[in-house]
């Protein structure tokens, strides 16, 4: 008995340290597909001289959303970077931090970048990490501006918080509006994870939406994180049900898979994702083939023509050898929205992180800032951001309009 | 020399205490005069939840000798329970330490509950059914909370149960002054956090003096008997199931109210954060500090929550580095010298 029971223990310690390194290199590629990346992400971006303002970003650096907080890190940092060069009234000086997308190790990521000394916050990336150190934010009057969490409860109820990003609701209901005027009478099914904040706020606002427009959903399937490796009875039953339409407000991992399962059991409908499905292209282990043809709801588009965006795609390639994803050009918009912010307001280096925040809430209403992501971006005062979503179709691997 | 065991464990019992209480009024101290960093500071409660969880299990695990691997589902029913309550007393109970007291009891009842419907059928057989039992719980009510829609208005709490997965908020069919304080997958995403330092100390404190007494009670004598073997504890006539129950619900019981005040002091909480590693987490904190010893869970829950924080400097590789930490303190501690030492230290303390 004693025997059996050591042998028990020992192998819940190989799984916890499984567990550990899972949390620490990420479960598969996503966490090692940049590593140029990731070797510096914690060190600041360049060294400006004097005084410049303490820029801390938050994301999952590490762990099964890396792609996302990477691509917020290295975003912020071309961002700062420019800035600096530029030489103008502000500078930044920058400090990514990691919390593997979780909300206890979030706040303390924030806390330690408050140790730091950190004056204005550009993150946390994910939504169920941002409500956590929203709250924190908000009774400690610190400026944040959080480049993708798009669920509404991270800015409700509190005036220091905004987004660069669209909310859950708007991308549900744009999505909505976008296939009922575009692909009028399709019918529709939607596979989501019914155990993410995320993606379940985009399927609740979907789903109402389309009932509004009259469009027909036909089929919903759910999955949970410890399901998400397998695809078939979702896919049959949206086969079965005539779906020539799957909506998948989900990221890209399991969209990987539901891509590459659909393209086995030769069921081709036009699958429509949100802004978690952008990093499908740069996954590793994954035939960006199969994306072919696959739609999005993107506020950014790495071949869009205008020279901004080029430079910016520019100098992501040449620094981190891929091309940069919407949370990369939503990080870069943040730190631009964070330098806009800061000059109206008349902010200076020397002032207190509380100062500056209400500095700048005094401001954030009365902006507007062209970026990557949309042109004349304004705020209202509860946080949401107003810009227009752009649905793109992946063609040969890349993004273009339809 | 039996008059010599009673004050050893007396002494070591007294002593951990006394560590319990120096390092809150340390920690206070240092936080009163601006010496302790943020980072440290916001990490208090969780650490004391932690502490409180591991202290707890090893009630189940090193006292009672069962194996538990959903612990973290204990914690997950006393957290939601908790946050419903606290949150839908909001008004009837402003002052928010007594609400929290009640949410933190609240939760711990619940938990309870649930640890008595875990191991009444489970607790009677021989065998680690209880793992298989609690790894499934575990999962099961990471799942059960995914489908939990609760709000409170006016008019009471409201509650719904999105078995499909069609339902959202609007469906609990709330005043427009209504709250939503479970969003089913989206977890409680407004929770009002009251949870103080002072309350996570108390915590730790009551966990300890509970779980010291019952190990040094004639129930505890029973308890480990029946751990140590099972057929001559019931020889003579010790009820099993009912011993195995009382260690496992009141073990069950903390970690609601552990749950509870994990859940009161972060805005935003998702089912998904109970998951089967946290529970190998705790179990790791248990096995590190040493079956059945309360301080050295104490202190490997304290040093396992600051470290993966203290090794931010590694940025990516701090994981890596946090585990290569962990074998080494496993290597350490069971190397033949130091064992000795530490058994020559605790000598008697541990004579069972």
């Amino acid at each position: 008995m004693k025997k059996f029971f050591g042998i028990l223990l020992a192998l819940a310690m190989v799984l916890s340290l499984a567990a550990c390194g899972g949390n620490g290199g990420g479960n598969d590629a996503p966490a090692n597909s940049n590593p140029p990346a990731s070797t510096d992400n914690n060190q600041p971006a360049a060294a400006p001289s004097g005084s410049a303002f303490k820029l801390g970003t938050i994301g999952p650096l590490t762990g099964d959303a890396a792609i996302y907080g990477q691509a917020v890190a290295n975003g912020a940092k071309i961002a700062v970077e420019e800035i600096n060069a530029m030489g103008g009234a502000v500078q930044f000086e920058l400090k990514s931090e990691d919390d593997v997308a979780d909300g206890e190790t979030s706040v303390n990521a924030y806390n330690s970048l408050m140790d730091w000394g950190m004056q204005v916050l550009v993150g946390p990336t994910t939504t169920g990490a941002s409500i956590a150190v929203a709250d924190k934010v908000s009774s400690e009057r610190t400026f944040m501006l959080t480049p993708s969490a798009s669920s509404a409860d991270v800015t409700a109820g509190k005036n220091n918080v905004f987004q660069v990003c669209f909310t859950d609701p708007n991308q549900g209901t744009a999505s909505a509006d976008y296939i009922s005027a575009n692909m009028a009478g399709s019918k529709v099914a939607v596979i989501y994870r019914n155990d993410d904040a995320y993606s379940q706020g985009i399927r609740d606002t979907f789903v109402s939406q389309a009932k509004a427009n009259g469009l027909e959903v036909v089929y919903e399937g759910a999955f949970t994180a410890d399901t998400s490796t397998d695809f078939s009875v979702q896919l049959t039953g949206a086969q079965s049900a005539g779906a020539d339409m799957v909506f998948l407000p989900i990221y890209y991992q399991p969209a990987s898979v539901i891509l590459t399962q659909a393209a086995a059991m030769n069921y081709a409908p036009t699958f429509f994702g949100v802004d978690g499905m952008d990093g499908i292209l740069t996954m590793e282990n994954f035939d960006a083939s199969l994306a072919e043809g696959v739609m999005l709801l993107t506020p950014f588009s790495a071949d869009a023509t205008d020279a901004r965006t080029q430079n910016f795609v520019q100098a992501y390639q040449a620094e981190f050898g891929e091309i940069p994803n919407q949370f990369a050009a939503d990080a870069y918009d943040g730190v631009y929205i964070m330098k806009a912010a800061l000059e109206a307001a008349g902010c200076t280096p020397d002032m207190s992180t509380a100062d500056i925040c209400e500095a700048i809430v005094g401001v954030m209403t009365s902006l507007s800032v062209d970026g990557l992501t949309g042109q004349g971006m304004t705020w209202g005062a509860d946080g949401a951001v107003s810009k227009d979503p752009m649905a793109v179709v992946i063609e040969n691997g890349t993004y273009v309009l339809p | 020399m039996k008059k010599m065991r009673i004050k050893q464990h007396t002494r070591t019992n007294f002593l951990t205490y006394l560590g319990v209480v120096a390092a809150f009024i340390i920690m206070n101290a240092l936080s009163a005069n601006g010496s302790l960093s943020r980072s440290l500071t916001g990490q208090l409660v969780p650490i004391c939840c932690y502490m409180s969880m591991a202290v707890s299990l090893n009630l189940t695990v090193g006292i009672l000798g069962e194996l538990s691997l959903g612990h973290a589902g204990f914690m997950s029913v006393g957290a939601f329970s908790g946050i419903v309550a606290a949150m839908s007393l909001q008004s009837l109970i402003p002052a928010a330490p007594l609400r929290l007291a009640v949410a933190m009891l609240v939760g711990a009842a619940a938990a309870a509950l649930a640890g008595l419907v875990v191991g009444s059928p489970v607790l009677r057989l021989r065998g680690d059914y209880l793992a298989i039992v609690t790894l499934a719980f575990g999962e099961i009510i990471k799942d059960l909370v995914n489908c939990l829609l609760v709000g409170v208005d006016a008019s009471g709490l409201h509650v719904a149960f999105n078995l499909t997965g069609s339902k959202t908020v609007e469906d609990l069919g709330m005043q427009p002054d209504g709250i939503a304080i479970i969003k089913g997958a989206q977890g409680a995403t407004s929770t009002t956090t009251i949870a103080t330092f002072t309350a996570g100390f108390i915590l730790v404190m009551v966990t300890l003096f509970v779980v010291l007494n019952l190990k040094y009670s004639r129930a505890g004598r029973a308890i480990m008997a029946l751990r140590d073997n099972a057929i001559a504890a019931e020889s003579v006539g010790v009820n099993i199931t009912k011993y195995k129950m009382m260690a496992f619900v009141t073990s069950a019981a903390l970690a609601g109210a552990a749950g509870a005040l994990y859940g009161l002091n972060f805005s935003s909480l998702q089912a998904t954060k109970f998951n089967f590693n946290t529970s190998i987490l705790i179990l790791v904190f248990v096995v590190l500090g040493g079956l059945g010893n309360l301080w050295g869970s104490l202190v490997a829950a304290a040093v396992l929550t600051v470290l993966p924080e203290l090794l931010r400097a590694f940025s990516d590789y701090r994981m890596l580095v946090y585990a290569i930490v962990l074998i080494l303190v496993m290597l350490a501690t069971n190397n033949p010298t130091i064992k000795t030492f530490l058994n020559w230290k605790s000598n008697g303390k541990e004579a069972a």
